[in-house]
């Protein structure tokens, strides 16, 4: 019964996957650029957040097309309306990893304490994007929370590289804009995190029906 | 939530094949409960019993108990009960007499006979069923001039016309185009807060839409009973689950 539509949401598992490794790609692409003055990456990045603005309004008119064709209930319902909450997650992710990538360009490939944090930062910030998408698909309660858990370690880190940006202009009053930029490196890898984590609360409300945010 | 009919451990037998196997259900006053589950399910003959329109049929065999306000309405005079469980069928039957006839039909069998009480008796169920407007000018045609959606809103106005205090509905859009089909749901949601109403449906979307409790029945069972927005976002029971979202049935 059925075989059609669930053919249907099958598809929509995948390109929630793709949309996922996407999001991965920009940001691990984006943090390279953070050590190397890399301007072929930087484009790279931009063009891989266009492409998520794409995959944005196709999964878009899918979930739509679902919800007029099939008026699922129950389960399929929760499935397709996380869907379409999480993929403005994805699509702001995309747009994240642009910006960081465009901020890098002023840094000339600079490295030190504080770009050796932002790049296990956002090393902990892919990690969180890839579970919080693969909890999706394989319907993992256990996984997305601890997408919601693992929140408080990027958040850690940018404490840390706050701190060390404020050592940096105490040793160094010269040192320009970079500690500016570098934090604002930072926040936008804790925003990503953040995204994660809205995609893992509407992954636990596609499995048990209930959102974090109502619970309150 | 005040029951007003309530089934316990009913059983009911077509001869040797068992079409209701121990329901046990309580319908909430001034609700719409809809009835659904796959063909041949036992819906419709729970609510056919409801007003006792199966155990005259012969080889009917009934076991358990069914109470209208307390009272078991198998011990109740038919004619009292069914001026009290009104029931619209899924195709419209109006008589072949006039529009006001059929309306005056149910009070005239109770003995009301002044022209004057009749007339209002018909306006106001009319009214009540949301065809007024569209059939004041022509209360002598004949019924059967009607489109099917009119006539099946004359047919609620006919069983209104008796003053029940429950409606039971047997598909009563099925045969409805959706305009009339909306216009039937919106009126049944109107008439809520005076009358308990229950409905068999096919439409899963008409049953999220209209109804504030819904039991799914399978195989003669009630698997399920619930308030309708729980039951068609978390389903308790994996058999529910599957029907409603079409995996079977």
């Amino acid at each position: 019964m059925r075989s059609r539509f669930d053919e249907q949401l099958a598809r929509l598992n995948s390109e929630m996957i793709a949309m996922g490794a996407l999001c991965e790609e920009a940001i691990a692409l984006a943090t390279k650029t953070i050590g190397e003055d890399r301007g072929d990456i930087r484009k790279e990045v931009i063009r891989i957040s266009g492409e998520l603005d794409q995959k944005e309004r196709d999964v878009e008119a899918l979930c739509l097309k679902l919800l007029l064709q099939q008026q699922p209930v129950a389960r399929d319902l929760r499935q397709i309306s996380a869907a379409l909450k999480m993929i403005t997650d994805m699509e702001r992710i995309g747009d994240q990893a642009e910006d960081i990538a465009e901020i890098t360009a002023y840094l000339g490939g600079y490295q030190g304490r504080e770009t050796e944090q932002i790049q296990a930062m956002a090393a902990e910030a892919i990690g969180m994007v890839t579970d919080s998408v693969d909890a999706f698909v394989r319907r993992d309660m256990a996984l997305a929370q601890a997408v919601l858990d693992h929140d408080d370690i990027v958040d850690g880190y940018f404490t840390k590289v706050k701190q060390s940006l404020i050592a940096m202009i105490a040793q160094n009053g010269d040192v320009g804009e970079y500690p500016l930029d570098l934090l604002m490196i930072a926040k936008y890898f804790e925003r990503i995190g953040d995204h994660a984590t809205n995609i893992a609360e509407w992954v636990i409300f596609s499995i048990t029906g209930v959102h974090k945010d109502s619970e309150l | 939530m005040k029951p007003i009919i309530t089934a316990k451990d009913l059983c009911l037998w077509y001869g040797s094949a068992q079409a209701l196997d121990h329901i046990t259900l309580d319908i909430p006053e001034n609700s719409i409960t809809a009835l659904i589950g796959p063909s041949g399910c036992g819906k419709s003959t729970f609510l056919k019993t409801l007003n006792r329109m199966n155990d005259l049929v012969e080889g009917v065999k009934i076991t358990g108990t069914v109470t209208y306000a307390g009272k078991d309405v198998f011990a109740t005079d038919v004619n009292q009960l069914r001026k009290e469980v009104g029931m619209v069928f899924q195709k419209p039957n109006p008589f072949p007499m006039s529009i006001y006839d059929n309306v005056a039909y149910g009070p005239r069998t109770h003995g009301i006979t002044a022209k004057k009480d009749l007339d209002q008796i018909v306006e106001q169920a009319l009214r009540d069923a949301a065809i007024w407007d569209e059939v004041k000018d022509r209360l002598k045609k004949n019924a059967l001039g009607l489109s099917g959606g009119q006539q099946q809103r004359l047919c609620i106005a006919r069983a209104l016309a008796v003053a029940p205090k429950v409606l039971l509905m047997d598909e009563p859009t099925s045969a409805l185009d959706p305009i009339s089909t909306s216009r039937i749901e919106e009126l049944v949601t109107q008439l809520k807060d005076r009358y308990t109403i229950i409905m068999v449906t096919h439409n899963m979307q008409q049953a999220v839409r209209v109804s504030d409790y819904t039991a799914f029945f399978l195989l003669g069972e009630l698997v399920e009973f619930g308030a309708t927005e729980s039951l068609f976002s978390q389903p308790v029971d994996r058999r529910t689950e599957d029907y409603i979202t079409g995996r079977f049935g």
